[in-house]
Parts: C-alpha cells; structure tokens; sequence
C-alpha cells in the first residue's frame, strides 16, 4: 500500500489526527496508547499546504477526546483532530497545549524523586515561552529537551 | 500556609507576614507555646547546623523533637516505602520537618501526610527557611527588604542558597553584584528570571572594589572539590576571601551574611567589625524557624 493510497483512504468511524510534525507521528501513536483492536494508518512526510510536510494517523474505531490528545501538543504543535462518523466528519478542533501534563514526561533530572521512588511524574506547562517545570524539583526544561515515556 | 515546601509557593505578603511573626517573637511580643507538642526532625542527609536550629526552635516553645539523622535509620533497607515510612513518622507528630538529597521529596511528603510538611532542604532545589531567615536577617539589619543593593559573592553556580535568596529577594526589588569565578558564575535560569522581573545585575571576578556602594553582603564558600585542578583554586581562591582591609570604604549599614559552616572565605579579623552579622544570622534562623513552625501550627 502506498503512502498516496493511505492518504486519501477514508475511516468509516474513528479519528483522525492531521497536522502532525513531519517524523513525529510514532511518538504521537505512542502518548495515545492505542489498544489492538484498532486499526491505524499512518501517513509519513505527506505534503501539507499548511506546515509544509506532515504525518497523518487514522484510528479506526476509536473516539478521542480532546483531553486524551492534548497531549501530542507537546510533541507537534498545530495538530487537528477529527472525529470521524460514518464517513462524515463531525468534530474538528486544533489541539491546545494543556496547562499539565502526568506521567507522561520523564524528569531529566536524575536527583528528582520521580526518577527513585514510585511517583507519577507531574510538570506544569508555560505554553508560550514552550518551557515545563517539574512539579517535585521545579527544574524548568524547554519542551525539546523531554523524553515521553511509553 | 499549610506546608512550607519552595519560596516559590510563597507571596510577598506571607513572607511579610512570616518577617512580623519572626520579629514579634524575638521581642517576646508573641510567646508560642507548643507543650505536648512533637516535631519530627527527618534528617535524610546530614545537617547539624540546620538541625539543631530546628531543634532550638521547638524546644524553645517548649515543643518536643524525635530526630531521624543519617542514612543508616531510614527504613529504606528494611524495604519499607517512602509513604510508609512518612505515613507512620506521621502518626507520631505534629509537623514533620525534613531535609534530604533527593529533590521534590519534601513536595511529595506532604501529599502524602496529613501533618504540615516543612522542607529543610531538598538537594539542589529548595532550602526555604534559610532563604526566610536570610530575608529576617536583611529586614532586621535594613529596616526593609525593598531596593536593595546586595552583592552574592563565592560560588553562586552550585549554592542553592544564593538562588533561594536572589530569587527571593528579587520580589522587593533590589539590584545584584554577583562576586564568582567564571565557571561559577550565577545560572543563565536564574539570570533570566531576573532579567524577566527587570532586576538589575552585574557580574564580577574580584570582590576587593566592589562591594563599597553594597547594603548586604551574602559570602558562600568555594568548594575545592569544584575545581578540576587544585592548582586553578590556589589561584584565584584569593578573589574570593574578604578581609577587614577591604572594608575601610564600605557603607555605614552593610552587612556581611554567611550561610555557615565558614572555612576561610571570611578572614576571622572581620568578625569584631561592625559589618559582620553572620553569627547573630545564625540565632535569627532559630525565630524564623519558631514563626514557621508556629505559623503551620495554627498561630496567627
Ligand atoms: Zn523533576
């Protein structure tokens, strides 16, 4: 199956999630901790007139809320996600940055407690200057600089 | 105020406020009583100095202490859990004050506990009461906390004392000298910080001629250990000594801090001058740590 031929396939009912950040979307597949029983497609490096090049990911079956993928904001910027029902589309929203984040960051400070102890990792998120800080060490990392843990 | 964990959770306002308590029970305007009182000194990592100010504190209230100190009595060998531990400590206390070198453990104590949590140092992170008894200090001796010229002196990369205080203080506005050898200098994150509440800053390699237009002096000590070869240390450790001759030009109110132990970073002809203040600093941490402790136990 070609790139072309995922691209326009269509999803029946499910989501989908457009405007990912070129060569990220394993990583947003990742944060979404999509069971088994769901059929993904993904598209690579599919040319967007809107951020140049893009990754695409259908998810069939399943609807996500916005709060579930709010979260693939802190990896790609400007996602849209789509609510998808019998082939109509019923939800369109840009994803915002969330205020939080939990368990989903791992502290990059290896003296943080939730690096030793059986703590879920908390940050708070500046969606301007793209900064978290830790909510235990208070240690300020950009967003580039974090590791999602899967 | 419930717990006492960041600086960064506190508002001018409750610093203010805590200043008053501080100063009202050093008067004996204020006279917290604390009898069938426990505090639980949880000591993670070693601190003599900061325990035994705690400790003072309590029983000068007439409050009583268990003490945790040391590595070797923390359940953790025993496979206990963190929770568990602090959970039963819990069970025992009225306010649980902590100090270890894991960093956010202090935060999540106190999600844990029901008691209120104090944070007596939390690795690198947070040492909230030394920044408060160092603003005691600064009101005490200045008569405010408001645009004042201080100079951080020693190494002010590593020493979580400076930051607490310079971030601290940089809610009253003031106007900075950091004193450092380059590698040592004041992080860019705090620096930015700064620069973001439009504190003025200046950075300096020498302390002699630069601390004559200062109101406070805050000296912190220069690890050997930090630099990679002894010989660069022999070399510029001089930089960072004061000694009484330098004081001859100084401000009638300057006050030379220090957050002790002292090594040889204040020369000891210092101490009889009218400047050095870091000796009645030390007692000033057993009021502040009175006011905390009074505070987070329901006083006014
Ligand atoms: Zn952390």
């Amino acid at each position: 199956m070609s790139v072309k031929q995922i691209k326009v396939n269509a999803i029946k009912n499910g989501t989908v999630i457009d405007h990912i950040t070129a060569g990220r979307v394993l990583k947003v597949i990742d944060i979404l901790n999509i069971n088994d029983n769901n059929s993904v497609m993904i598209g690579m490096n599919l040319n967007s007139r809107k951020i140049g090049k893009k990754d695409i990911v259908k998810i069939e079956n399943r609807e996500l809320s916005e709060q579930e993928a709010n979260s693939i904001a802190l990896i790609s910027p400007n996602v849209t996600l789509i609510i998808i029902k019998d082939f109509e589309v019923t939800k369109k929203v840009e994803l915002q940055m969330p205020d939080s984040i939990e368990k989903l960051i791992v502290c990059p400070n290896s003296k943080c407690i939730t690096n030793s102890d059986e703590v879920t990792s908390k940050f708070k998120i500046d969606s301007i200057s793209k900064t978290v800080r830790c909510h235990y060490c208070e240690k300020k990392y950009s967003l580039e600089e974090l590791k999602i843990k899967i | 105020m419930k717990n006492l964990i960041s600086m960064r959770d506190l508002s001018k306002q409750e610093i203010l406020h805590l200043m008053e308590v501080a100063a009202k029970i050093e008067a004996g305007d204020i006279v917290p009583e604390m009898k069938r009182k426990v505090a639980a000194l949880l000591f993670f990592e070693p601190s003599t100095r900061t325990m035994f100010s705690f400790d003072t504190a309590m029983k000068r209230m007439n409050g009583q202490t268990i003490i945790m100190s040391g590595t070797q009595n923390t359940s953790a060998k025993k496979g206990e859990s963190f929770a568990d531990t602090l959970q039963t400590i819990a069970q025992y206390s009225d306010i649980i004050i902590m100090r270890s070198p894991v960093e956010g453990s202090a935060r999540l104590a106190s999600e844990i506990v029901d008691v209120p949590v104090v944070n007596a140092g939390d690795g690198a992170n947070q040492h909230p009461t030394q920044a408060l008894l160092d603003l005691y200090s600064i009101i005490k001796t200045q008569g405010k906390l408001e645009n004042l010229k201080i100079g951080l002196a020693g190494d002010l990369r590593f020493g979580r004392t400076v930051h607490s205080l310079a971030q601290a203080i940089a809610k009253f506005g003031a106007e900075f000298k950091f004193i450092s050898p380059k590698f040592l200098q004041m992080p860019q994150y705090i620096k930015d910080d700064l620069s973001e509440q439009n504190i003025k800053f200046q950075e300096f390699v020498e302390m002699d001629g630069n601390i004559d237009d200062l109101d406070i002096l805050y000296v912190t000590r220069i690890q050997k250990e930090r630099f990679a070869d002894p010989e660069d240390y022999e070399k510029v450790k001089g930089s960072y000594i004061l000694e009484k001759s330098m004081l001859s030009n100084v401000k009638d109110n300057l006050k030379v801090l220090h957050p002790l132990p002292r090594v040889d970073e204040i020369s000891t002809d210092v101490d009889d001058t009218e400047y050095a203040y870091y000796f009645p600093q030390a007692k000033n941490g057993v009021y502040t740590r009175e006011a905390i402790i009074h505070i987070l136990l329901g006083g006014e």
